[in-house]
């Protein structure tokens, strides 16, 4: 694209520039899940709107979007195509971290500059075999020789790892380093290989395409974040992972109420004057998905009030309400789908059509597994040991 | 790791602190000095050296006192 189409790309807002990428995402939801395929058209459609690099500052040729613009989005999307939607989250939270940690370092900040000119697709290699989805530990090390590095590293899942443009990678810092003493460093494709371990065929979420890889890659040195991955995962991938996903979440959630909602409409047309009795249920699902919202709308918040104040954003109390919102709307998604289901009935248990909520609810399935909800309360249940629950109602 | 081998500003967390051990290495602290940490002090910082855990314990004693 060229740079005045690109300024012209820029006059409207993300959100409007959204609505043609959202309308490829629907129209090819079903065909990507069924084949498990990358969705090529969609993401296609994300780029040419200009979407990739919202969330960079102006000065680095971005935007500035907000973390609530990103989640929004990831809403409208997951409504559309969950695939897609977690595909453009998962490139959000990386590049968030170039954002958060990555100005103070001329080559992320040139970096940055392509991401938003050649809208790359950024991937993430953050779980090891071995390791399994604890991101806070590696066993892989980086191995500097002169201004250059090399690392390999049995990544166990890399989604669209064969369709990023860029991986970012953690690893320990060195060969003597703890396994929680890590660095994270941006690998472009063509500094990298890929072998292929383990396809992904999975229940839901088919498009995502997680699989997983040995990673090679060799790269200079200054592509590694001069910050320790620990403050990156604790200042900004924590807080951004489970909002964007959450969105991601709550969208899937909307249209399978709104499914849920039309079906139920046509049958009360066909019985005018009597209410359908599921038409209850509908209403005990809007409870949810209000709770679900109000969830998300206040951890933004949460965190946009905590980012000003390191102390905040490292303090315990923190960490577990973000958990929080990790579980509380994963769970969320798979209640609401299931009683979407319960509402549209066979029509909904059923593959394709409009009132199918069947893809919804395998999809929302992978809400709990993805950083497993067990974990994260297991790691919780160590910190509300000590933690005192804020309980003040204004913020 | 043995403690001796550390500096008083060595990072607690290059040396392989987890989150997990920290709590536990706070409820250790709590036990031998009798006294509570404030929600205020529960932050990576608190507990990121020998010196930094020695000065928050002191200003937990300070305000008891």
């Amino acid at each position: 694209m060229s740079n005045a189409s690109a300024k012209i790309a820029h006059l409207t807002a993300p959100r409007q520039r959204l609505a043609a990428a959202l309308e490829i995402a629907r129209l090819h939801a079903d065909d990507l899940d069924r084949q498990g395929r990358f969705p090529h058209e969609a993401i296609e459609g994300l780029k040419k709107a200009r979407l990739l690099g919202v969330m960079i500052p102006a000065e680095c040729g971005g935007e500035g979007a907000s973390l609530a613009d990103v989640v929004d989005m990831c809403g409208a999307l997951g409504q559309a195509c969950a695939s897609t939607a977690m595909i453009f989250a998962m490139h959000h939270i990386k590049v968030s971290s170039l954002v958060t940690h990555g100005l103070d370092s001329l080559w992320h900040r040139a970096f940055m500059k392509r991401v938003a000119d050649e809208q790359l697709l950024v991937g993430s290699a953050t779980t090891e075999g071995g390791i399994g989805g604890d991101v806070r530990n590696s066993i892989c090390a980086i191995d500097r020789d002169g201004d250059e590095f090399t690392l390999t590293k049995a990544a166990n899942v890399i989604s669209y790892g064969l369709n990023a443009d860029a991986i970012m990678v953690t690893a320990r810092r060195n060969a003597e380093a703890a396994s929680s003493d890590q660095v994270m460093a941006v690998v472009e494709r063509n500094q990298y290989t890929l072998e292929m371990t383990i396809p992904w065929d999975t229940l839901g979420m088919r498009g995502t395409c997680s699989e997983g890889f040995l990673l090679k890659c060799k790269a200079p040195s200054n592509q590694i974040f001069p910050h320790a991955f620990a403050e990156i995962a604790a200042q900004s991938m924590l807080a951004m992972s489970h909002l964007m996903w959450a969105g991601v979440w709550f969208g899937i959630a909307a249209d399978a109420t709104t499914r849920a909602q039309n079906y139920l409409r046509a049958e009360a047309r066909k019985k005018p004057g009597s209410t359908p009795p599921a038409a209850v249920r509908l209403a005990e699902t809007f409870v949810l998905l209000q709770e679900m919202k109000s969830v998300i709308m206040t951890g933004i918040a949460g965190y946009e009030h905590a980012k000003l104040n390191e102390d905040i954003l490292s303090s315990v109390g923190f960490s577990i309400s973000m958990n929080n919102i990790k579980i509380a709307t994963s769970q969320a998604v798979s209640d609401i789908v299931r009683s979407a289901m319960m509402i549209t009935g066979i029509s909904g248990y059923r593959t394709g059509g409009k009132f199918s909520v069947s893809r919804h609810m395998r999809d929302s399935l992978s809400a709990a597994i993805m950083v497993n909800n067990d974990r994260i309360i297991a790691n919780t249940s160590n910190l509300t040991l000590v933690s005192k629950y804020d309980t003040n109602l204004v913020a | 790791m043995p403690a001796e081998t550390l500096s008083a500003n060595a990072d607690l967390y290059d040396a392989g602190l987890t989150s997990f051990a920290s709590v536990q290495l706070m409820l250790g602290l709590e036990d031998a000095f009798d006294v509570e940490f404030p929600e205020h002090m529960l932050n990576r910082k608190t507990f990121s050296s020998i010196a930094a855990i020695e000065n928050s314990i002191s200003e937990i004693m300070r305000a008891a006192a």
